[in-house]
């Protein structure tokens, strides 16, 4: 099963993450994030982040989360290319998140994402099983 | 299914469409669009009227919610989105303003003309690139503390123009002088203030760009000469940023808020994005006040910016500023809220006009305007797709009647940026336009091709709107020479 993907929209772009259940949903919303910033693969997993984000439903925490580390990328340079959710309720997330500071002689930076947007902003259980996540990034 | 528009966008005249209250349950006042039909089936694909529809469910919302010829997807308020609402009892809404607060453009007029400049470009776009940091995650050269972070949010281009970087005048021919009063640094988060300490006089990357332009018609050669553009070949430099991390986390940490509280004030919207409180509210000074900040932040790194630009053009010919020129023709915004009065059927009223992708038009009496444009109105930045042109207009009556005094704010894209990269490679781009003499020099070949005409309306489709609907008048055209894509 795909893990994301980009939905093309006028004048920004969004993300569609799949997942089994929720964890893997934020997971991979993050990673597609990070695939629109940079080439994930290049980015070598040796540094270790604890982030614990919280929200006030599960749809404004996928907001919330994508927004910390696109904070951390800016203010300090962070690339990730894994995310292991230790702990996912509807309110909170905690994540362990593995990466390094951009070094911009590996690591081509692609685009400049503003922000995570509410704009049709989805977190939904699908009929066939898993989860869906879906945000729209302003860039 | 190509004509399925017609049944909600009414036709009240070549240029205004309208959607009107009963097309959906909620909407206060009529949806109006500017636009000629052959843009009408893009602004129906891309579900912008929508959002059109959208904002007219705000509480206090006056006259239509509006959208100009340029109009695209955004997300909340389309992009070309106007909305004016009553301060006493109407709310305003960051999604309203957008993530980039204060994203504007900066006109400088030289006293060179394309010959002189012609045999110097590259010299002059290298010497510029090299001075003005741009790209992703940019940093800029200038170091400052948190001391002086608080005096840029509060005091604007006038911060910058003390400590040396450009001139009184610059003041003068900016929207609100450059500083937007205020600003409270106290509502500005300490996340927004770590990533905007770093990026002061950084241009960014996306669609941010300078130009440097050769102006190549005069409509209203009088107008024209009041901004001191006076022949075709005058070159300009065209200067197109925003308020960098800081706008961005004002606008996050603000839709944050007002969502919890638009909850609590009982107010009904369509989309998260249009969180929005009361202008009275604690929750709606709030944001003005952090707003006002970021639109400080922006003006000032405009100005910073400005400066060095003039250093560039010192440096790359070796001529005086004096011979050189680079006086300001004007600043102005085109997202922000501003609180503004106007006549709203036969009364005067006290509204928080929200333009979001739009560009204040005042007429010429206007008393916000500089005493120097107070006889012609105000200046109109109208910058097109970089393989085009970008025009100069003038505000009007008209505007101030129907649109509380906005018109457009560029071309407005018509096709996604993944698409657009697609059919385009980077450098093929920066080939086509040396070809045609337009030199590009750019932090991400990949962000160039996203930037590519073809994604682009036709800005001169867009401008024709807003000068037979009389939203703003056209005074010049200018075409790019040498850009620095961020």
């Amino acid at each position: 099963m795909k893990s994301f993907e980009i939905i093309d929209t006028t004048a920004d772009i969004g993300i569609r993450a799949f997942g089994a259940d929720l964890s893997e949903v934020f997971a991979n919303a993050a990673l597609g994030m990070f695939s629109i910033i940079t080439d994930t693969i290049k980015i070598e997993a040796r540094l270790e982040k604890r982030i614990c984000v919280t929200a006030p439903d599960k749809e404004a925490l996928l907001v919330a989360w994508l927004n910390e580390l696109l904070f951390l990328f800016e203010t300090e340079k962070w690339l990730f290319n894994r995310f292991e959710i230790t702990q996912l309720t509807g309110l909170k997330i905690k994540a362990r998140c593995f990466g390094e500071k951009a070094d911009r002689s590996r690591n081509e930076l692609k685009r400049e994402i503003k922000s995570a947007t509410y704009h049709r902003l989805k977190v939904e259980k699908q009929p066939e099983g898993g989860y869906i996540g879906e945000v729209i990034l302003d860039i | 299914m190509a004509e399925a528009w017609k049944e909600v966008i009414h036709k009240l005249d070549e240029n205004r469409w309208e959607i009107r209250p009963d097309y959906k349950k909620g909407m206060r006042v009529p949806g109006q669009i500017y636009t000629s039909e052959s843009m009408l089936a893009q602004i129906w694909e891309d579900q912008a009227f929508e959002q059109v529809v959208n904002v007219s469910f705000l509480p206090g919302i006056v006259g239509n919610s509006l959208a100009m010829p340029d109009i695209h997807f955004g997300y909340g308020f389309p992009i070309g989105g106007v909305a004016a609402t009553r301060v006493k009892d109407g709310v305003v809404s960051p999604g309203g303003v957008g993530f980039d607060i204060n994203c504007g453009v900066r006109l400088l007029r030289t006293n060179l003309s394309l010959e002189e400049v012609k045999p110097n470009l590259e010299k002059l776009v290298y010497a510029m690139y090299s001075n003005i940091p741009s790209g992703l995650g940019s940093e800029g050269k200038l170091r400052i503390n948190e001391k002086d972070l608080e005096k840029v949010m509060t005091r604007g281009s006038a911060w910058a123009v003390e400590k040396g970087f450009g001139q009184a005048d610059d003041l003068i021919c900016t929207e609100e002088c450059g500083c937007l009063k205020g600003a409270d640094p106290d509502k500005v988060s300490q996340r927004a203030k770590k990533r905007g300490l770093p990026q002061i006089g950084t241009l960014g990357s996306g669609n941010h760009f300078l130009e440097i332009q050769a102006v190549d018609q005069i409509y209203n050669q009088d107008i024209a000469r009041a901004m001191g553009i006076l022949e075709t070949g005058q070159i300009l430099v065209l200067i197109h940023t925003g308020s960098r991390g800081l706008g961005y986390q004002v606008c996050d940490d603000y839709i944050r808020i007002l969502g919890e509280a638009t909850n609590r004030y009982g107010i009904s919207i369509p989309d998260r994005q249009l969180a929005c409180a009361p202008v009275q509210s604690p929750e709606g000074q709030d944001y003005l006040a952090a707003m006002a900040c970021a639109a400080n932040y922006a003006w000032t790194n405009r100005q910073c910016i400005t400066h060095w630009v003039r250093e560039s053009f010192i440096k790359a010919l070796g001529k005086g500023p004096r011979e050189i020129g680079l006086e300001q023709i004007y600043d102005i915004a085109h997202n922000i809220a501003k609180i503004e009065r106007h006549i709203v059927e036969g009364k005067t009223e006290t509204l928080c006009v929200h333009r979001k992708g739009a560009t204040r038009a005042f007429p010429a009496g206007h008393p916000d305007l500089p005493a120097i444009y107070r006889n012609i109105g105000q200046p109109v930045l109208i910058p097109g797709d970089m393989g085009r042109y970008s025009y100069i207009a003038t505000g009007t009556d008209i505007a101030m009647r129907e649109t509380f005094g906005s018109t457009c704010h560029g071309a407005g894209r018509t096709q996604s940026r993944t698409a657009a990269k697609k059919g385009l490679r980077g450098s093929d781009i920066a080939y086509k336009l040396g070809m045609r003499g337009i030199l590009v020099k750019c932090d991400s070949l990949g962000s160039l091709a996203e930037e590519a005409s073809e994604a682009y309306k036709d800005v001169a489709e867009v401008v024709e709107v807003t000068q037979k609907a009389g939203i703003s008048r056209k005074v010049a055209r200018a075409v790019p020479l040498g850009v620095i894509k961020g």
